[in-house]
């Protein structure tokens, strides 16, 4: 399959003796921006770890270009695609700069630590998530915006084709979330594979390519946004009942939730 | 406006999950109490009679009802019996001590010896003797209570420090790191004058005996205003489980019942340090223990505590008394190895570091 | 700063340089006066023909036989306990995450008390000691083994088998005999009093080994520093990593412990002091490394010189140390 170059196949996904789906086969279109979704607990996250190989399936493989993932090297996997965790720790007193220019790991060596190349990349990533006048600043005493801007320009610096991003938007307030979503749209129109993991079901139909509908461990429907998520889907993966209307934005499904009891404007 | 029914049906179907098993009934949770303190007699009258030198039983009973002053008769009524009541009164303070600093911290690894409060305590006592030469109890306890509170308020601090916040595994490193500390300073201090380094290498370690009853005398009154504030600040603490900010909003005085449990865990390690050296795991372990079966409300938690803990920290005296006859391990050593694989399984429980 | 040469670059920050060549003077100091000073003055330049077997007989006996390889000792057996206090304050994320406090420490005098009680040389002291130390560490790697080792759970596993060997010590010291007792107390303070080239050797030969595993581990702990996940993203073999890290740590503090006894808190202050004088964020090897030796040999030389003519065991002063390490660390941290 030469558009898909990111798949697993058969996946039995398990923390310790927790097994959270089983048989789960999935496949990430080259150059998309996929977003998968689903309610909470229902793997979506397992599923991201699993392909950016942060938990090893107990049946079934990840491919990377044709090859398991396992059977690659660790860096050179590293080179081809890349993830931006959940939850990472600050090192104590580390500054924007150095801690974008970590992202450069996987292309340097102990003899080759910083070259041009390191150097343009760490440059091209903090300006396009826009943390360049924040170089020097020391990356603790930023706010959790200019933070997760941060983190994922050291993730760009990895220059990955294919980047993973496990909800990148949680704890972001809604202009931030917007401010990292639409970054992330201008990484996949420049080319690039993004996945991400999203909680918000109308963002994840305005800026996915292609959607993954997961419920308890299993992928209820993919596809396009515009063509997959109806009334009924929603009703089956969140048990809730809704309108569906055409976002006034993008044209994107918009999810309008019913309410059990009527709702009235606050003062008539 | 929520519709009135729709209220009753949750009322309802709240007291319907906080409907309690049987056995955290009172009036169960009360018999089992009697039951426990029941237990902890048997166990007293275990370490009067059980010991390096065996007695005979009725000689032991010969020795209260009448005293012939010979060489059993004086063992049992001037070393097991003092060394019975310290055991007592120790295990009491420090399993209750154990349960406040668990609840206050929220944190489950909290213990006395491992948050570094009791080798505070141990420097306090081992500057008052061997420094400045005091060796009234009375007057002793009180650089045991300084040493106990200065530990608490530093080890918190250390834990707090830096940006993350306290954690379970930040807060038991920070008290390690400043109980070896102290420690390291004690024995440099008892290196120094050989006669004191005599008498206090057994205290410590921990140990129950070399005591006499006159310290225990003059130390009770301490432990006994330890244990009373303590099983009063069961209520205010039950709220505060829920976080500062829920404690607050139900109308508890926060600080006011941070600092009183703080007084209250400073004179209970301060004078069970004083009496029997730095023990260890003793307020760690019983307190889950406690938890296990009479779970989460302080009311029955603490009382229990403080019942159970000199339970087993007889029951572990005597074991040190028996396994090394004629000689004897002391009773920290015995708890240590007793104790050390409980919060070694613990630790490796997944929960911890969810906290 | 960077240095390129061809295709090979090199990042260098100036101000590590710096911190790394004043504290190299530093050390050069404390030997000069280490092996100066003392009971008998040998003036400086003396020293220098009394190294290169040109001095007076009397000069050469004190300088090469006797202070020479205490003050070398000192800076090895230092260097060893910084790198391997760095190496757990990284793995363990935690500035108190020292060797000391998890057990290894502990293990190895547990192995150096057994081998006194059964009458050992000094030799067999050492190794007691080595064994202890590796015995300990691997149990406790096992223990809190659960598909990986978390840095918290090696500190608290690490904390349960401390609390344990501790007791297991004290029990030991009380069952052993009056005389055992004493040697056994002694070499517990950790001394470097007495340390000949027989003592030096071992260490150097496990510097030479374990300092370039070290440097090599470097970059791959400190993207570790910032979670599993986020090293793991970027190509790094986590959980290898993390073992060969530890083994590292637990032969350099091993080694040490064996040449010096279990000389506390010089893990535990050595790293971060280095890191906040270099200002580099994460743990560094080579100033901590640096740092331990000077630690070490300037806490010999005051343990020599304070209360002279008494001797105090270099332990009692490296307690002192520590102490004031936390008292730095409750200041500093504060915000």
């Amino acid at each position: 399959m030469p558009d898909v170059r990111l798949s697993g196949t058969g996946l039995t996904l398990a923390y310790d003796q927790r097994v959270v789906a089983t048989d789960l086969s999935v496949a990430i279109p080259d150059e998309s921006f996929t977003v998968i979704i689903g309610p909470n607990a229902c793997g979506k996250s397992t599923l991201l770890r699993a392909l950016a190989r942060m938990l090893k399936p107990k049946t079934g493989a990840v491919h990377l270009d044709g090859s398991v993932i396992t059977s690659l090297p660790s860096k050179e996997v590293a080179r081809r695609l890349g993830l931006l965790p959940q939850t990472s720790i600050v090192p104590d007193g580390i500054t924007v700069a150095d801690l974008v220019a970590r992202g450069r790991y996987p292309h340097q060596r102990l003899m080759r630590q910083w070259s041009r190349a390191d150097e343009a990349a760490v440059a091209e990533a903090m300006r396009s998530t826009d943390v360049a006048e924040l170089a020097d600043r020391i990356v603790d005493e930023l706010s959790g915006g200019q933070r997760q801007r941060v983190w994922l320009a050291m993730a760009l610096a990895q220059e990955t084709p294919i980047l993973l991003l496990d909800e990148p938007t949680t704890f972001l307030d809604i202009s931030h979330q917007i401010e990292v979503l639409d970054l992330c749209a201008d990484l996949h129109e420049a080319g690039r594979t993004m996945v991400a993991v999203l909680h918000d079901l109308n963002q994840a139909c305005r800026y996915a390519t292609h959607l993954i509908v997961m419920r308890a461990g299993k992928i209820v429907a993919e596809g396009d946004p515009t063509e997959i998520v109806t009334p009924d889907l929603v009703h089956e993966v969140f048990d809730l009942r809704c309108e569906i209307i055409p976002d006034p934005q993008s044209g994107t499904p918009l999810i309008v939730p019913e309410s059990r009891r009527r709702v009235s404007p606050a003062t008539a | 406006m929520r519709p009135a029914e729709d209220t009753a049906v949750t009322a309802a179907e709240a007291a319907e999950a906080v409907k309690r098993p049987v056995w955290a009934h009172p009036a169960v949770l009360a018999t089992g109490l009697v039951l426990a303190l029941a237990v902890l007699a048997l166990m007293a009258m275990a370490s009067v009679a059980l010991g390096a030198r065996s007695v005979p039983f009725s000689t032991v009973i010969d020795a209260f009802v009448a005293p012939d002053g010979s060489n059993d008769h004086t063992v049992i009524r001037e070393l097991r019996v003092p060394r019975t009541l310290l055991g007592l009164g120790v295990g009491a303070t420090l399993g209750l001590a154990g349960a406040l600093m668990q609840s206050l911290t929220r944190n489950p690894l909290a213990d006395p010896g491992l948050l570094g409060i009791n080798e505070g305590a141990a420097l306090g006592v081992t500057l008052a003797l061997g420094v400045f030469g005091l060796s009234d109890p009375v007057v002793y306890v009180w650089f045991a209570f300084g040493g106990a509170a200065l530990a608490s308020v530093m080890v918190y601090a250390l834990a707090s420090a830096g940006r993350s916040g306290s954690s379970p595994v930040r807060l038991t490193l920070a008290g390690v790191a400043l109980g070896m500390v102290a420690t390291a300073i004690a024995s440099a201090i008892l290196r120094m004058d050989t006669q004191t380094f005599d008498r206090m290498r057994f205290w410590l370690t921990g140990s129950l005996a070399g005591q006499t009853a006159d310290t225990l005398v003059r130390l009770a009154p301490f432990m006994v205003a330890g244990l009373v504030l303590g099983l009063l600040l069961a209520r205010p603490l039950n709220m505060l489980a829920l976080g500062d900010d829920a404690g607050k909003a139900l109308g508890v005085a926060v600080n006011r019942t941070r600092i009183l449990t703080g007084v209250a865990v400073t004179l209970l390690c301060g004078a069970a340090t004083a009496a029997a050296g730095p023990l260890w795991f003793v307020g760690l372990i019983v307190p889950h223990a406690v938890r296990a079966v009479v779970g989460p409300d302080q009311r029955w938690v603490l009382p229990y505590s403080a019942v159970a803990a000199p339970v087993l920290l007889l029951g572990a005296d005597v074991v040190g008394r028996l396994i090394a006859r004629p000689g004897e391990v002391q009773v920290g050593i015995v708890w240590a190895v007793i104790g050390a694989p409980i919060f070694i399984m613990l630790a490796r429980r997944k929960r911890v570091a969810a906290l | 700063m960077i240095v390129r040469v061809g295709p090979y670059s090199v990042r260098l920050a100036p101000r590590a340089l710096l911190v790394g060549l004043a504290l190299v003077l530093v050390a050069c100091a404390v030997t000069v006066a280490a092996l100066s000073t003392g009971e008998f003055t040998v003036p400086v330049p003396d020293i220098v023909t009394a190294l290169f077997g040109q001095g007076t007989p009397v000069a050469e006996l004190i300088v090469s036989k006797l202070r020479a390889p205490r003050v070398v000792t000192g800076l090895l057996v230092g260097a060893a306990f910084g790198l391997s206090g760095a190496i757990f304050q990284s793995l363990t994320r935690n500035p108190l995450g020292s060797p000391d406090f998890i057990g290894f420490t502990a293990g190895a005098s547990t192995g150096g008390i057994m081998a006194v009680v059964a009458g050992g040389s000094a030799a067999t002291i050492a190794g007691g000691a080595m064994a202890g130390c590796v015995i300990t560490a691997a149990l406790v790697y096992g223990l809190a083994f659960r598909g990986g080792v978390q840095g918290y759970r090696l500190v608290l596993v690490g904390i349960g088998a401390n609390a344990l060997l501790l007791a297991v010590n004290s029990y030991l010291l009380t069952r052993a005999n009056v005389n055992d007792a004493a040697t056994a107390g002694a070499w517990l303070t950790g001394s470097l009093s007495g340390r000949g080239w027989d003592h030096a050797i071992p260490v150097a030969l496990a510097l030479a080994v374990l300092v370039p595993v070290c440097l090599r581990l470097a970059r791959p702990m400190r993207m570790i520093e910032m979670g599993d996940d986020a090293a793991k993203a970027m190509g790094i073999r986590v959980e290898p990593v993390r073992a060969a890290a530890i083994a590292a740590g637990v032969l350099l503090s091993g080694v040490a412990t064996a040449a010096a006894g279990p000389v506390v808190f010089v893990a535990l202050a050595a790293p971060q002091l280095a890191r906040r004088l270099t200002r580099s964020p994460g743990v560094t090897m080579g100033a901590s490394a640096l740092m331990g030796a000077v630690l070490l040999t300037g806490a010999d030389l005051a343990a020599q010189r304070l209360l002279a003519p008494t001797q105090l065991p270099v332990g009692v002063l490296t307690a002192a140390v520590g102490g004031t390490y936390l008292a730095l660390l409750l200041r500093k941290d504060r915000h």
